[in-house]
């Protein structure tokens, strides 16, 4: 027993990624055809030379024909995988760890969603029957309760958690404002993010992830083939996932000031990929910033920050675009939005851009570091899934 | 001995100020308030909460039978008892049925419980929600609520507290006030037409009740005098010959006219002051109480007071929860009512219930009923199988919390997520004794709510998708009213 990752074994050889918005003259099927026309044109490798698919999507379709349909792909094992906003890092991996195994060459990860045409506003989860006691709250009011514990427990006063919410929103929409594919590019003031119209708790408009639609893909291969495809290949170095049982929700030792299951996954991940010290070690890291409070959590979550200090940090710049540890320069859910099945793929896509140098100039980070960590989690305080990679620009 | 061993009024929280309606619309209203269901609360709720106040009232006595009289059910073929039951977890032994329709019904329960001792003892649950058009006086003076009597035989662990000495019955077809199925509104004839029936049909069963129990008018310490027809209670109350003083509050001022519940209701406030002034030496037993509904007809109950009444503690007087009411908007009013649609948020509306998976959980749905880990002690809730804490599968006890207070942990306030009446309050709820829940608040204002807030639980019905009716359970504040008697 025991959790050893692929080390080094399986390379990404190749991606994509749509524009994420309101796409409302793109239907699911054209998105997919974007990401995954680019990603084949990156790697130079047609469809019929993969030998296996898997198509990350939340709510936008079922089973392996929504990827099948589109790209007409004959008789090939095309698979559907949903694991609620950590579905598209879920494709990534299966198709990663298919390769690892030896049972396929070429394995294609596919991340999808169309969201904007439910008319509705937010994220809506379609659940089966039920009894009727489940909780009807949005994400967001269940998010919203992380900040007023985090201010209890480590002493942030009402003023200073909204500079410290402000301060992360500013920072995605800066990086956002830098990149072409991503939802919101522009800059948006302190001042503008406070004086937003609440949603729930004390969280308002600029604390939420955009609501997009969207997708990405990837191609992997064993890590020994890559540079047939590429010169530049993304190399796996971990790849680790955490579901917790749901229990934070009931178990009243659980503060709401923490994820669980994103330490455990970030330590899993560590282990893999042999890192110690993420904060000096990382060149920057991609993470699931679904709202602002979960932002701030994670930095000490993911190890970036000592518990009860991150809220300083996020003041100080640490995280910045320019800071010690650039956290999301792609402007992250809030910015580049969050299409759910697309946005595990995303992440990857902007290691993808940046490690290769490839990033726009005005986001592009000149680090001497070669690794980059992606963050993306499902579900909701208490009751959430974690999903942690590091991935890098050399092999160890 | 055959009669009253406990008794529980619930009035809801909202109350309107009759003036509002005036003011909003130029026209209706009144002096005084009415009480308001809140929007997630019907009849089978309100009887709910009037049936778990009694019950906690009254701790020796175990219900052999349930009735429920409503004449706004939350539905019709389907029994609303049935509700009450599961959020009561009696056993299935105990049969539930319905009164319905009338807004005699009430009494008419009443009346068979207190003369048909073969049946045990009986838990006559009434409860009712008054609806009117803008401005009309029915709107005004109607009122919204619950109460609930448990009758049985005298026994040492549930003594009865007001002894039934019988009754009187005077019955009519005449149409005063009528409303056909599915309509939301009554229609009235001609006031004076209802009065010059209702005066002389409560006169012939007044002195049929007096005749029956040997008792002379004069000696009645309280007779109250129910009825929707205001001109009709009050003449026929100026006729009784009863001694000054001996007429009773009927809470038309503060609570309004609760339908096929008030008789229940204004006996329940009724025994309740004479348990207090018996309990500090005012009055002494054996007092005699007479309650009078004017309804089709006219039914009168007489009944006497025992020493026990002095030890009788209501679990939450109706003076107390009438005195705790909070104002509610005239807009609101209407928008709950659904006279006045609001633009809902932007969100689906919640599926219906799946029948068979509320089935599966009726302990938990209905009755709030967790699990409790035998090694670790660890509440869940809702009931699992393998523990959280030690993963023991199987070795769980039930642990019942809809009695239970407890603490908000945190909570938030969600303008977004779809409700019938947003925003939602939601907390993160510590019990008493253990156990956490995340669980919506109601009768709150979304700025009134503190961390450390303490809670009480109450049922209510969240919504409605394709007419079914989804009831469970929130939380709500711990009130002064509350406290009164535990």
């Amino acid at each position: 027993m025991g959790s050893h990752g692929i080390r080094d074994q399986v390379a990404i050889v190749g991606m994509g990624c749509t524009n994420f918005g309101e796409q409302w003259d793109q239907g699911l099927d054209d998105l997919i055809l974007d990401a995954t026309g680019q990603t084949f044109n990156s790697s130079g490798i047609a469809k019929g030379d993969v030998d296996a698919f898997w198509i990350g999507t939340a709510q936008s379709g079922m089973s392996g024909i929504t990827l099948a349909r589109p790209l007409q792909l004959e008789g090939k094992p095309v698979t559907r995988v949903e694991n609620y906003c950590a579905t598209g890092s879920e494709a990534l991996r299966a198709a990663a760890y298919a390769v690892a195994s030896g049972a396929y060459d070429v394995a294609m990860a596919v991340g999808a969603e169309k969201v904007k045409d439910s008319g509705y506003q937010g994220l809506n989860a379609n659940n089966p029957p039920g009894d009727g006691t489940a909780r009807t709250l949005t994400a967001a009011a269940m998010f919203s309760m992380v900040a007023p514990a985090y201010g209890a427990k480590y002493g942030v006063d009402e003023d200073q958690m909204t500079d410290v919410l402000a301060t992360i929103s500013a920072k995605n929409h800066y990086n956002g404002a830098r990149n072409p594919r991503a939802q919101f590019r522009r800059e948006v003031s302190k001042e503008t993010i406070c004086a937003s119209p609440r949603v729930a708790g004390r969280l308002g408009v600029f604390d939420c992830a955009g609501v997009a639609d969207g997708a990405a893909a990837a191609i992997v291969v064993r890590a020994e083939d890559a540079h047939r495809y590429t010169d530049k290949p993304i190399y796996i170095k971990a790849l680790s996932f955490a579901a917790g049982s749901g229990s934070g929700l009931i178990d009243p030792d659980y503060d709401y000031t923490h994820f669980p299951e994103c330490e455990l996954a970030a330590r899993d991940a560590y282990a893999q990929a042999g890192i110690t010290d993420p904060r000096h070690q990382l060149a920057f890291a991609e993470v699931h910033d679904c709202f602002t409070p979960t932002e701030l959590v994670l930095m000490e979550d993911l190890g970036f920050a000592e518990r009860g200090t991150a809220w300083k940090e996020v003041l100080a710049g640490t995280f910045a675009l320019d800071g010690e540890l650039p956290i999301n320069p792609d402007g992250g859910l809030k910015s580049f939005g969050h299409p759910v099945g697309a946005s595990g793929l995303r992440m990857f896509f902007e290691c993808w851009l940046q490690l290769r140098g490839e990033a726009t100039p005005e986001r592009q980070l000149h680090s001497e570091r070669t690794l980059a960590l992606t963050h993306n989690l499902g579900g909701y305080p208490g009751e959430m899934v974690s999903f942690v990679s590091v991935v890098g620009s050399e092999l160890d | 001995m055959r009669g009253i061993v406990g008794a529980a009024g619930y009035v809801p929280y909202r109350r309107l100020e009759r003036a509002q309606i005036a003011s909003f619309l130029g026209s209706g209203g009144g002096k005084g308030t009415r009480a308001v269901a809140s929007h997630d609360e019907d009849t089978t709720t309100m009887g709910t909460e009037a049936a778990r106040l009694a019950l906690r009232g009254a701790p020796g006595s175990a219900p052999d039978v349930v009735w429920f009289a409503t004449a706004s059910p939350a539905y019709l073929d389907k029994t609303n008892a049935t509700a009450v039951h599961a959020a009561l977890r009696l056993p299935n032994e105990v049969p539930a049925f319905d009164f319905g329709g009338a807004l005699r019904s009430g009494t008419g329960a009443l009346a068979a419980a207190l003369c048909a001792g073969g049946i045990g003892t009986a838990l006559v649950v009434s409860a009712d929600q008054r609806d009117g058009l803008p401005t009309s006086s029915d709107e005004a003076a109607g009122g919204d609520a619950g109460a609930a009597l448990i009758v049985a035989d005298d026994g040492p662990g549930a003594p009865v507290v007001a002894e039934f000495l019988g009754g009187g019955s005077a019955t009519d077809e005449f149409t005063d006030r009528w409303r056909t199925p599915g309509e939301q509104r009554s229609r009235v004839w001609e006031e004076r037409f209802g009065e010059t029936r209702y005066v002389p049909l409560g006169l012939e069963a007044w002195a049929r009740a007096l005749k029956t129990t040997g008792i002379d008018a004069s000696s009645v310490a309280r007779v109250a005098v129910t009825g929707m027809h205001a001109r009709a209670v009050k003449a026929l109350a100026g006729k009784l010959g009863v001694a000054e003083g001996a007429l009773a509050d009927d809470l038309s001022a503060s609570v309004g006219q609760a339908g096929a519940a008030h008789p229940a209701l204004v006996l329940t406030a009724l025994l309740e002051d004479e348990a207090r002034s018996q309990a500090a030496g005012e009055v002494p037993a054996g007092r005699v109480l007479a309650l009078i509904h004017l309804a089709d007809g006219a039914d009168v109950t007489v009944l006497r007071t025992t020493s026990a009444l002095a030890d009788w503690r209501p679990a939450r007087p109706v003076a107390a929860q009438v005195a705790d009411g909070a104002a509610l908007p005239y807009g609101k009013y209407l928008s709950w009512r659904g006279l006045l649609e609001l633009e809902p948020p932007r969100r689906p509306e919640p599926p219906r219930v799946s029948s068979s998976a509320a089935w599966r959980s009726e302990d938990w749905k209905f009755g709030f009923v967790g699990s409790k880990d035998r090694s670790s002690g660890a509440v869940h809730l809702p009931p699992a199988r393998i523990s959280m804490k030690g993963g023991a599968f199987d070795e769980m006890d039930p642990v019942p919390l809809a009695d239970a207070t407890g603490t908000v942990v945190t909570f938030t306030v969600d303008r977004m997520a779809y409700s019938p009446s947003p925003p939602i309050v939601f907390a993160v709820v510590d019990f008493d004794g253990g156990g956490r829940f995340p669980i919506e608040l109601t009768d709150v204002d979304a700025d009134a709510i503190a961390m450390g807030d303490r809670v009480e639980m109450t049922f209510r019905r969240l919504f409605t998708s394709d007419g079914i009716h989804d009831y469970f359970w929130k939380a709500k504040p711990v009130r002064a009213g509350s406290k009164a008697g535990g």
